[in-house]
């Protein structure tokens, strides 16, 4: 029927254009509200001021606050649940199992094992960004080769391979955080493991941001590919799906997506199980659609959670607890509502 | 001129060095408006044998050639295209409507980063017309009947637009209504001028939909030919292990028709 069709193209978009209202709200009220209340008028008057001759009648404390501390931090958060929830639905796709999140191949054990380890031996927030980067990388690559040692359901054993290679790396962070200093570096290694977006600065942006946008944008160009995996190895084959390459490649820019979120926010949880599934409920499963969906989505859904994290309390709430503390209880309804199926 | 597909000599085993052997030495071919049944005992390679020519499974020895061309030396978007596979009924885990998984048969015409036009939706609908469920194209996946979802994979199997399709049994499961309603398509689809491999556990499905038949069992194809000349009681027996009586049924049949009994050895 073509006006069936139609009507669910235009849907889509109208989706798509409500979310991204929703997005540019939520990010507005992020640029506004903290311990030191930014007036919208104020906002735009420093932005301008930047780009324009513009008499500055504001303290240079306001203009660092919001361009060195609120707007990395608004990048970070908007990159990183983007990242998150859009790998979250293409790992789902890819798994063809609506519980996977980007973190299944072991992506944050690792990326947690190299922070920790940089708090031990270096101490600095660099090293921590660097290692556990790395180690994040590292893991996932130690997963696809372990699966590949086994000749059997390649996407069974990547999952079993994740399991694998995730507990040795918890484990090596465990030891480190047991002979790590109680004093001094185990609370940062605990603190970090937590997750935050406290320290993202506008140098983190400039080599971090790129490599989410990469992966995110790459994603999104083969999303269609990934409703042909989603209906399982042999039909995707039959279907002329070169599916090793396709595989690779999700994988590729989910862990890198995910390592470089990891490296700049500490291990957030729950945001990329959670956020592809209220894509589905909102726009369906068709990958085409829910994908876009879910980079709206993820960026509004952490950068809403991440300003509750900031000025709900007087002390900041670490945001992997949050998003695991409204995730979960969202999950648990979701689940009961969609019975049916995903 | 060359058939639409012939196979040589084809083997195929799992495990390092050829370790267990499913199949060897298996040849035939299939012309358009063929409809190929094979038959065997379960576990006897059919579905590795439809696997292998329809390229999901790599790894075989001997030859395939489509249309002469050794696919092979194929990619596999080029084979999707002149062979579609149709496999076993399974669950989706994801409610994608049925014209959405109809519109995956476009695949093989769709570059890697590009999605489907209107021109594939309109085949993909066409596809669903032909096997006569255009009313489900709205229908999440995950609530249809067995048969119907039987039909939506041979519809997503013929917007890929083949010459070829392989449908690995597909009336199992299936109620006697369903089972005739998808001899029907595929028969009418042959009429059209598709080829058809079909793997079937049912020998009489042979008597209704196909010109011809063959028979694998212990890893050889041991009888090919007109389903009248491989289907006889010695070679079920032989291959199923039971008594079999194939008879001519007259009237308004007018096929043959098999008769398994209880019988432990030929009265």
């Amino acid at each position: 029927m073509p006006s069936a069709e139609h009507k669910s193209a235009v849907g889509a978009n109208r989706i798509l254009f409500i979310l991204a209202i929703l997005l540019v709200a939520v990010a507005t009220t992020s640029m506004i509200l903290g311990h030191l209340y930014i007036a919208p008028g104020q906002i735009l008057r420093i932005f301008a001021a930047n780009v324009l001759p513009m008499e500055r009648t504001w303290s240079p404390a306001v203009e660092s606050i919001l361009l060195d501390v609120r707007l990395p931090r608004l990048m970070a958060g908007m990159l990183v649940g983007a990242g998150l929830s859009v790998s979250g639905a293409a790992f789902q796709g890819l798994f063809r199992n609506p519980l996977v999140s980007p973190h299944i191949l072991g992506v944050s054990a690792g990326a947690g094992f190299g922070a920790a380890l940089a708090i031990l031996f270096f101490g600095n927030i660099i090293a921590v960004q660097i290692l556990s980067f790395v180690f994040g990388l590292l893991a996932v690559l130690l997963t696809y080769c372990l699966s590949r040692v086994y000749r059997s359901t390649p996407v069974l054993m990547l999952v079993l391979s994740g399991i694998i290679v995730g507990a040795l790396f918890s484990a090596g962070t465990s030891l480190i955080q047991y002979v790590a200093d109680p004093a001094n570096e185990m609370p940062s290694i605990v603190f970090w493991l937590l997750g935050s977006l406290n320290n993202a600065s506008n140098r983190d942006m400039v080599v971090v941001a790129p490599i989410i946008l990469v992966g995110i944008t790459v994603l999104l160009l083969i999303r269609w590919q990934i409703n042909l995996l989603a209906m399982g190895e042999e039909d995707a084959r039959a279907l002329g799906v070169d599916t090793t390459r396709i595989r690779a490649t999700v994988i590729l820019c989910a862990t890198m997506i995910a390592a470089a979120a990891v490296s700049i926010g500490g291990i957030i949880g729950w945001i990329g199980l959670v956020i592809p599934h209220i894509g589905r409920l909102l726009a369906g499963p068709d990958n085409k659609i829910l994908l876009p969906v879910t980079v709206l989505v993820g960026a509004a859904y952490l950068v809403a959670v991440d300003t509750i994290a900031r000025t709900a309390m007087a002390m900041e709430i670490p945001i992997g607890v949050l998003t695991s503390l409204v995730g979960a209880p969202i999950f648990a309804y979701l689940l009961r509502k969609n019975r049916s199926g995903w | 001129m060359n058939p639409l597909l012939s196979v040589h000599n084809l083997g195929f085993s799992y495990g390092e060095d050829g370790a267990r052997p499913i199949f060897s030495d298996v040849s035939f071919s299939v012309a358009s408006g063929d409809v190929f049944c094979l038959l065997g005992p379960n576990g006897t390679g059919k579905s590795t044998l439809l696997k292998c020519i329809s390229n999901v499974l790599h790894g075989w020895q001997g030859k395939i050639f489509l249309d002469g061309r050794d696919i092979a030396h194929m990619k596999p978007a080029e084979v999707a295209k002149g062979i579609s596979y149709v496999p076993q009924s399974q669950q989706s885990p994801f409610p994608f409507l049925v014209h959405d998984i109809v519109v995956m048969g476009r695949a093989p015409h769709i570059n890697v980063f590009s999605s489907p036009t209107q021109k594939d939706r309109d085949i993909a609908l066409a596809a669903l017309e032909t096997v006569g469920i255009r009313h489900l194209a709205h229908r999440p996946c995950t609530m249809l009947s067995g048969g119907e979802w039987q039909l939506t994979l041979i519809a997503r199997a013929l917007a890929q637009q083949p010459r070829l399709m392989i449908l690995d049994e597909p009336t199992s499961h299936l109620d006697m209504g369903n089972q005739v309603r998808i001899l029907r398509v595929v028969r009418n689809l042959a009429e059209q001028g598709l080829g058809i491999i079909m793997a079937s556990h049912f020998p009489d499905h042979a008597f209704i939909a196909a010109t011809e038949a063959a028979i694998l069992n212990g890893g050889l194809m041991l009888h090919k030919g007109r389903p009248d000349e491989v289907i006889t009681a010695e070679n079920l027996e032989a291959a199923y292990g039971i008594v079999v009586k194939v008879l001519h049924i007259g009237a308004e049949v007018n096929r043959k028709a098999c008769f398994p009994t209880l019988h432990t050895s030929a009265p």
